[in-house]
């Protein structure tokens, strides 16, 4: 990344409640609830926002170039356009899309939506229609795989491996718990951890059915501008310090079977990396993981924070990333509480930010949030990672 | 605001039914033509880090499509973003990835297959809501018939004026290698070619076929790495009609004003008739190239019919490639636009070169009969 032409706020946020279904809307009309939820966040009209950004999967609905229809709630009506969609990570895309829009002055005010209605399709046949028709479609179990899980038990033993993914899901349900959009909130207990174990349906391996994401019905809308614009209209900002984005080839080991570096600990190391920043567990002060399952989230903690060994085992274990912890993982739920795909990269954006603003609510973390992370996932590995940050003048922060 | 060049461009031979390649093979071979012309690589310091793909889950059947592009657009461990609405999206979206100081380079590749669906209108009814659209059966098709009728009555365009424009766009099409449909017809053939959708006829509607096309794009900074000769976008601008055709006022052209207005004013143009001397329309029926005209600016509001007959497409050297007429797949039509552009400004359009072009306005469509535009100038 050279020389940013331009710095770009997040100047307004909203979000439908996640669902499972909901009957009560299509889907232009849920959009346009998160539509009309963000311009009054961001206190400004539609007639202000001059690019609007537009994505979800074609095919989980079955709708082909769907931003013509939903153009009846989205608002695009004689605006700017783009849609991007990039599976998983689509959320997290349309913010890079927007910040990059914004940011390049082809455009002051940016509205990015985000949204998925999987009750309308069926996820994971969509999922499955991902691989290859010709090598790999006869193999894909949708999103399911117990591989991370595999690797866990091999490497720190099942007991600890298990505990460890039933704590990290029952955190996460705690933290889902405290958001009323939150789509799942169980009231899961930690002296339920033995009997979930035992009793929950196995998927695939030992990937239970209660580790894993649910399919969800949601919108999510931000809206950026310009620094200019943004300090102009909003008197609590939260900017885009920087953002990347690692996507791989679709066949896994193409080139031999000798393991590498994985994409989420790649695109860590490139973005702290530019960013000075040695050690993100200090530096940032909550992070929002799209983690589909369990198994996932606490696999890939490892990866994102730069960790090693059972570093992210040590970490959950002594109660790290819950709320009160060093690096609150996740307060609204994260995505096993709650996955409507092309909404839920945006929606760990959108968490970061409202944490940094203090907006959270319920599951607001108590001690300031000043550095927020946020990462996407999708496609075969994708990864994308967002820096938000409370205080524009970050120079100080690259001396730390 | 800095200008951003395009190094160079590669189309893949449009072809009614490529059954021979895959898509990913495809991709392959635009993009080993551009390593070629430019030496370009994906170094992770030096090289190409941003990719922008174009294709869609619908056409290729497959959850999100670009899966299968990341592997033949260089982005393992790159960034890629997929553009799913025409490409010529793609290029206004890579114009921001470099201006926003995200990336200094960007390439840029769009595929698209028609033929692996059974009836490519089946893939565009799905473009309409399961509540009213769907009932009524619409697809792109039937919306363009709709749209037709409406102009010729606003216009006076005719049967034989829209054969007119079928007939130049063969005449045009035998001259350029990448052109799917080159048969030579006649304006009797046209006229009397069976009639699909009222008023369009077979030969009225571009024909199916597969593609792709690929670019790569530059900071001023870093252009002359790659090329003696870049081409320069210098304006870009799109918009979106409203969704219901009862909504709309089908004829009126309303979002490519917005669009072509929008690039216009960042390219600093006031006349385009005056400073404008090439002109690439996205033109997938006869009537849309004599309508998206007027819609640019070229033709007077309501005179289509009589800007054919004055050969007024001649004039303005209009669809030197053959046009979309001449098949080019949907969401990529307005990447081989541009890719015909780049070539004409470059002075490399062989055959079809046309002399003296230094500036030059392409447009594409997306959604139905018209319902979302993108205007991007081009200029060396």
């Amino acid at each position: 990344m050279g020389k940013r032409n331009r710095n770009v706020g997040i100047i307004g946020i909203g979000q439908t409640e996640i669902s499972s279904h909901k009957e009560h809307q299509n889907q232009a009309e849920m959009i346009n609830e998160a539509v009309r939820y963000a311009l009054t966040d961001a206190e400004i009209t539609l007639d202000q926002v001059d690019c609007v950004v537009h994505g979800n999967m074609e095919l989980f609905e079955m709708v082909h170039q769907p931003d013509m229809w939903h153009s009846l709630g989205s608002g695009a009506y004689r605006k700017s356009q783009y849609r991007l969609t990039t599976g998983g990570t689509t959320g997290a895309t349309l913010v890079c899309v927007a910040d990059n829009l914004a940011a390049s002055g082809m455009h002051d005010i940016v509205m990015a939506i985000g949204l998925e209605k999987l009750q309308e399709g069926n996820a994971t046949g969509g999922i499955t229609n991902t691989a290859d028709p010709l090598w790999f479609r006869h193999l894909q179990t949708g999103a399911l795989t117990s591989t991370s899980a595999t690797d866990a038990i091999q490497e720190f033993g099942e007991e600890r491996a298990k505990r460890a993914a039933m704590k990290y899901r029952i955190m996460m349900d705690k933290h889902a718990c405290l958001n009323p959009r939150a789509h799942r909130r169980l009231g899961l207990e930690y002296d339920q951890m033995e009997n979930l174990m035992k009793t929950s349906p196995k998927l695939v391996g030992d990937l239970q059915l209660i580790h894993m994401c649910s399919q969800s019905d949601a919108a999510c809308v931000m809206i950026f501008a310009s620094e200019e614009k943004a300090k102009q209209l909003s008197n609590k900002p939260v900017w885009i310090r920087d953002h990347i984005t690692v996507h791989r080839e679709e066949n896994y080991n193409l080139f031999g079977l000798k393991p590498r570096e994985s994409t989420h600990h790649y695109a860590a190391r490139k973005l702290f990396g530019r960013n000075g920043i040695t050690n993100p567990v200090e530096y940032f002060d909550v992070f929002e993981i799209y983690d589909p399952s369990a198994w996932w989230g606490l696999e890939w903690l490892r990866e994102f924070l730069l960790l090693k060994h059972d570093e992210h085992l040590k970490l959950l274990e002594n109660w790290e990333f819950d709320m009160d912890g060093k690096l609150p993982v996740n307060p609204s739920g994260g995505v096993t509480a709650g996955n409507p795909i092309g909404a839920t990269a945006m929606l760990r954006v959108a968490e970061a930010a409202l944490q940094v603003r203090g907006d959270a609510g319920g599951h607001q973390v108590k001690k300031g949030i000043k550095h927020a992370l946020a990462s996407g996932f999708g496609g075969t590995f994708w990864t994308v990672l967002t820096m938000l940050e409370k205080d524009i003048d970050w120079q100080e922060v690259n001396d730390d | 605001m800095r200008r951003i060049a395009i190094c160079a461009v590669a189309q893949h031979k449009c072809e009614e039914d490529i059954w021979y390649k895959r898509f990913q093979g495809m991709l392959l071979d635009v993009l080993e033509d551009i390593q070629e012309q430019t030496g370009f690589d994906f170094n992770e310091e030096t090289g190409v880090n941003g990719i922008v793909t174009c294709s869609d889950d619908v056409f290729d059947a497959r959850t999100i499509s670009n899966n299968a592009a990341v592997d033949a657009a260089g982005a393992n461990y790159r960034e890629e973003e997929k553009v799913a609405q025409d490409g010529l999206n793609g290029l206004g979206y890579a114009m921001a990835l470099i201006l926003s100081g995200h990336d200094d380079l960007v390439y840029l590749a769009g595929h698209c297959k028609e033929s692996q669906s059974e009836s490519r209108n089946m893939c565009t009814y799905l473009a309409y809501d399961p509540f009213y659209g769907r009932p009524m059966g619409l697809d792109y098709l039937n919306v363009a018939g709709l749209q037709a009728m409406e102009y010729m009555e606003k216009s006076g365009l005719t049967q034989e004026q829209m054969a007119k424009v079928v007939v130049r766009s063969r005449q045009w099409a035998i001259r350029n290698p990448y052109a799917n449909a080159t048969e030579q017809v006649e304006l009797g053939e046209v006229m009397s070619s069976p009639m699909v959708c009222n008023p369009l006829r077979r030969l009225h509607i571009y024909p199916v076929s597969d593609g792709a096309v690929a670019f790569l794009l530059a900071s001023e900074e870093r252009a002359y790495e790659f090329t003696d000769n870049p081409v320069w976008i210098t304006g870009f601008g799109n918009s979106m009609d409203s969704y219901f055709l009862g909504d709309r006022d089908l004829t009126s052209n309303l979002a490519l004003k917005d669009a072509a207005g929008r690039a216009y004013k960042m390219a600093g143009i006031k006349n385009p008739k005056r400073s404008i001397d090439l002109v690439e329309v996205m033109d997938c029926y006869a009537y849309q190239q004599p309508m998206w005209l007027e819609g640019l600016g070229f033709c007077k509001e309501g005179q289509g019919g009589k800007f054919i007959d004055e050969s007024g497409p001649a004039k303005y050297n209009v669809n030197l490639s053959g046009g979309m007429l001449a098949g080019n797949p949907l969401m990529i039509g307005g990447l081989y636009r541009a890719a015909e552009a780049v070539l004409q400004l470059k002075g490399e359009a062989t055959e079809r070169q046309a002399a003296d072009i230094n500036r030059a306005v392409v447009q594409s469509t997306t959604g139905g009969a018209g319902q979302f535009h993108a205007v991007a100038v081009l200029e060396i």
